[in-house]
């Protein structure tokens, strides 16, 4: 080529599929041919939109943006945020901002879509909201902070994951559709139906046929919706997600050619109807259709790439099938899922109300392809159906056998009957016979194909297939899908439990010298040490500070604190059941204020003192045993916080002394080493005050003793704990939590917590209450008596620690100086220090 | 990995060695795993971590304390181990590896930590010229 000059191209929105594009131009050297300039009109650079809703489940923005702060930079690209575009000028080959204008060469469109508020008076009042960006979530969030109802206005699939959102944030939630059913774009009205039912048992409201005529002021609520028939319906807060439309304003105010019904029309290589100006993702028109999915916007990235750089790609259009998994329901859709694009197409159709399940199959007149299928309730077949659909393979004798229950698990569509040109992963266009050839070329587990490929790393969709696929595939070449902790032992996490109770084995090296694998240097590594020092703990609780397992622990139990991202240390004394005396209170105080520790009172109901140097650790703990206190083992994968309630003692609903069983519990089970951390909550009464069913261990108080619940967690992926026995007495609720504890600390993998043990448990809970509950495996006094060994082995570990001055040494920043880290450096806000 | 290690620009491959100079004494190793010390060079007083290999080979390593990923001083603090049968130290933040013997990180190409030639004299622990 004859450049001279570089060209200017010029990416009006950062959002998906623009910053998909830059990925394109970046990984295929095009930016040696050309200026890239990007304007996006948010603040936040390129975020992952599709899973917006984890913003509300603690993923912030940053985890959620695409790539790192100084990609752009790194790569010359220059990026202009909270810039949006306001005209084109094509004559002059220039466009504006609010902060100047610009010359371009080539310019790309990727300015998405914004959702539709329908035009009814009253939309625009505080509390109207809708659904897309990070900011409408923040919104969002600000106004639920003083609501207690929330209404959606639109039933498809955007809407109903809104609605789940205002669910998430304890507002009451109602749905309003406009058509007759929810969803009614991918599903008939046996789904709809169906749909409907689920919703409601989840307590969220379903109006359908509501056309809504204004929004006023409400009597109860902020707002009052009137419907049609003078229906009303009152609440707080409204989101609107009644359909997208493109962004479509600056290409129609510069004379670009727009559909009837909006968007910039397209031809196969992205073009508008103005050569030098592409449009690709959300905003574009190819074919009178808008593709509302992001796999089809990469695809139209790429083709753009490949126009801007003189290649002959093109756009053909996008299958649109969906599997989505909405408040907690399945729904999918593929192909022509209603079968009315294929006359004379026949339907196959499957409904169990009871566990409420919809299958539907739209076949080809000769009954030997897939044209289409609809799923509601459960997805498990929607990978085999998609398989047969897009891949055009010849259905079985009986297809109704692909959508009818079996006796054993969903029929799935084995990977070896896929063919070569199978997608697997439509985002990244990934085919099987990519796949092959990147393990082929040496990949050898499922993270290095991910890596190389990039399949399942977009929407996700793809990751179950995409493992079958793998290890099917690895298989056929005879490699063994290895089980190993790591290269140091050749066993799981169970096995080498086994090893150490059976042969008494007490230390690492003892154990690595007897079972570990032959070509290693017998060194272990960090994977395998803490792994063996936490069952090591679980079998005999000798002091992890002893000398044969200072190696092993991680800097946390090391130091017995844990490690803050400064170098500092945290210092959490145990405060049991959430209990302390005015004395001891004054005592932390005092010894915050004379170490200039950082003070915060926790969700377990204790104090955490943060800031401590290395070397002021001992002296602060020795003055807090004087006091009485001892170790909270913070820092371990042991029980952390046995959470309470007041209970009986002073509220009047209560039914048990909740707090006192509270303080028994943390006193039998502290030191615990497990797999993980392991939290516990009692309430004195169901009102359930102490938030037990989200801990591991949740016990809730009854007229006649404590029911027991496990395996809950809170945190990032928050899981209820499940009932497990009821109407306990004071000894049978130890008894059976001691066996409860001491089987996961025998069965799970390393830092595997109770919830996804039980998870993954084969028989999953009927299984462990048939072991616990009814001894079925014969081992229930073992686990007992395991238990009361480490009970009686208790000691603080804080409390042995400054009493030995061998110990003690390790307390120091540096060996041959006193002199503190000058690197720590702290600075003061809301009263104390915090890290500069 | 959401560990998006912000990695200094330039990262240092080998310091100018420092002169002879004792740092500690055996008694203050820990075995099997790391101290820091302080260690003063041309270019003023920097920070070393001492790893302690009883019956191994090699058993004295000494390198820098300082973790370019989380820009702490914490690398004495590590997990050792051998990885792929070279001795290497984890960090404690971020869990990167680093080779004892020459500070090669094994998981980023780019980037080596600064060693020194170490040994005991008697009983006393020295850095050599
Ligand atoms: C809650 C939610 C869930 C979703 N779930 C899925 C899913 O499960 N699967 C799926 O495939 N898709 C899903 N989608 C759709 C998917 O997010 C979109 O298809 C995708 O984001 C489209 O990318 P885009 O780049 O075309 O548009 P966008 O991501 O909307 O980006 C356009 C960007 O351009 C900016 N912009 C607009 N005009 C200008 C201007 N004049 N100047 C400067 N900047 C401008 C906008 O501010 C925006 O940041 C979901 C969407 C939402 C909102
Ligand atoms: S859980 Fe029951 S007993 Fe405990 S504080 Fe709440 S209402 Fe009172």
């Amino acid at each position: 080529m004859s450049i001279t000059s570089k060209r200017n191209v010029i990416i009006i929105g950062n959002g998906m599929v623009g910053h998909h594009l830059v990925e394109q131009l970046v990984e295929n050297g095009a930016l040696s041919q050309m200026n890239v300039t990007v304007f996006g009109e948010e603040r936040h650079r390129a975020y992952d939109r599709v899973h917006l809703s984890e913003y509300f489940k603690g993923r912030d923005a940053e985890a959620l943006a695409l790539c790192d702060g100084d990609y752009y930079a790194s790569h010359g690209v220059t990026f202009n945020s909270s810039e949006a575009v306001i005209s084109i000028n094509r004559a002059a080959k220039t466009l504006a901002t609010e902060r100047g204008n610009y010359a371009y060469d080539h310019l790309v469109l990727a300015t998405g879509s914004y959702p539709f508020v329908p035009p009814i008076p009253g939309n625009d009042r505080e509390g109207c909201l809708v659904y897309r960006t990070l900011d409408d979530l923040d919104a969002i969030r600000e106004a639920a902070q003083s609501a207690a109802t929330g209404v959606v206005v639109g039933g498809g699939l955007l809407g109903l994951e809104a609605a789940n959102a205002l669910r998430g944030l304890n507002l009451e939630t109602a749905v309003i559709e406009f058509a007759p059913r929810l969803m009614p774009m991918q599903v008939d009205s046996e789904g709809g139906e169906l749909l409907r039912e689920k919703i409601e048992a989840l307590g969220v409201q379903v109006l359908t046929e509501r056309a809504t005529q204004r929004i006023e002021d409400g009597a109860a609520s902020r707002h009052r919706m009137v419907f049609q028939d003078d229906k009303i319906l009152e609440t707080d807060l409204i989101v609107f997600s009644a359909g997208i439309r493109p962004r479509d304003q600056l290409a129609r105010e510069c004379g670009l050619e727009i559909g009837e019904r909006g968007g910039v029309v397209i031809n196969d290589q992205c073009q508008t109807s103005d050569p030098a100006i592409l449009a690709i993702g959300e905003v574009a028109l190819w074919n009178q259709s808008i593709f509302g999915l992001v796999a089809p916007g990469y695809q139209m990235a790429k083709t753009a790439l490949s126009t801007l750089t003189d290649g002959d790609a093109s756009f053909a259009g996008a299958d649109m099938s969906t599997k989505l998994k909405l408040l907690g329901v399945d729904v999918g859709s593929i192909g022509d899922a209603h079968g009315n694009q294929n006359p004379g197409a026949r339907m196959f159709r499957y409904l169990d109300p009871l566990t409420q399940i919809y299958r539907k199959m739209v076949v080809s007149s000769d009954g030997k392809k897939l044209l289409g299928a609809m799923l509601v309730g459960d997805n498990s077949v929607y990978d085999t159906l998609l398989q047969y659909y897009a891949n055009g393979i010849e259905l079985p004798k009986e297809p109704a056998s692909l959508i009818l229950p079996q006796s054993g698990a969903a029929p799935a569509l084995g990977p070896d009957a896929l063919p070569e040109t199978a997608m697997i992963c439509s985002c990244h266009n990934v085919t099987k016979a990519s796949i092959c050839a990147t393990i082929d070329a040496g990949a050898s587990d499922l993270g290095a194909v991910k890596s190389n490929t990039r399949a399942s790393t977009g929407c996700g969709g793809c990751a179950s297939l995409l493992k079958s696929v793998v290890d099917h595939e690895l298989a056929a070449r005879g490699v063994e899908v290895d089980k190993s902790i790591c290269e140091h032992f050749q066993h799981t996490r169970q096995e080498l439990y086994d090893i150490v109770r059976v042969e008494g084995i007490k230390t690492f090296s003892e154990l690595i010298e007897k079972h570990g694998a032959p070509s290693t240097h017998h060194l272990g590594c960090d994977i395998c040490k803490p792994a063996v020092g936490s069952i090591l703990a679980s079998c005999f609780n000798e002091p992890i500070t002893d000398a044969a397992h200072i190696p092993l622990q991680d800097t946390n139990d090391t130091f017995m604190a844990n490690m803050q991202k400064n170098g500092t240390y945290s210092v959490v004394p145990r405060i049991a059941g959430g209990e302390i005396t005015p004395d001891k209170l004054v005592v932390l105080g005092q010894v915050a204020q004379k170490y200039g520790l950082y003070s915060k009172i926790t969700g377990g109901q204790r104090i955490d003192l943060f800031g401590a140097r290395l070397e002021d650790l001992p002296e602060i703990w020795g003055e807090l045993i004087e006091a009485g206190f001892e170790t909270g083992h913070a820092y371990g994968k042991s029980l952390r916080t046995v959470k309470s309630c007041v209970g009986s003692t002073w509220c009047r609903y209560g039914v048990q002394d909740s707090v006192g069983m509270a303080i028994k519990l943390e006193n039998r089970y502290k030191g615990l080493r497990a797999p993980h951390k392991i939290k516990f909550g009692v309430s004195g009464c169901t009102r359930e005050c102490a938030e037990a069913q989200s801990k591991d261990i949740g016990i809730i108080a009854t007229e006649n003793g404590w029911n027991l619940y496990v395996c809950g967690n809170g945190g990032m992926r928050p899981r209820h704990a499940e009932l497990f026995a009821t109407d306990l007495d004071d000894e049978a609720l130890y008894r059976t939590i001691d066996r409860f504890l001491m089987f996961y600390v025998r069965t799970a993998d390393r830092l595997q917590r109770t919830s996804v043990w039980r998870e993954n448990l084969e028989g999953g809970l009927e299984y462990l209450k048939e072991v616990i509950l009814d001894d079925s495996l014969g081992m229930g006094d073992e686990l007992e008596r395991q238990m009361q060994t480490v009970v009686d082995n208790y000691q603080c570990e804080w409390a042995g620690a400054i009493s030995d001055p061998d110990k003690l040494k390790r307390f120091r920043s540096y060996v041959n100086d006193s002199r503190p880290d000058p690197s720590i450096i702290m600075t003061s806000e809301r009263g104390q220090l915090r890290p500069a | 990995m959401t560990a998006t290690a912000v990695k200094q620009a330039t990262v240092t491959q080998s310091r100018q060695a420092p002169t002879g100079q004792k740092l500690c004494s055996k008694t203050d190793l820990v075995a099997f795993s790391g101290v820091a010390a302080w260690l003063e060079t041309p270019q003023g007083p920097t920070q070393v971590a001492l790893f302690y290999l009883p019956g191994f080979e090699r058993e004295l390593y000494a390198i820098d304390h300082h973790d370019p990923f989380s820009n702490a001083n914490v690398i004495a603090h590590g997990i050792v181990g051998d990885i792929q049968g070279a001795a290497v130290v984890a960090s404690p933040i971020y869990k990167q590896h680093f080779r004892l013997e020459d500070g090669q990180c094994v998981e980023d190409d780019s980037v080596k930590l600064a060693t020194w030639k170490v040994s005991f004299k008697g009983a006393d622990v020295w850095i050599e010229e």
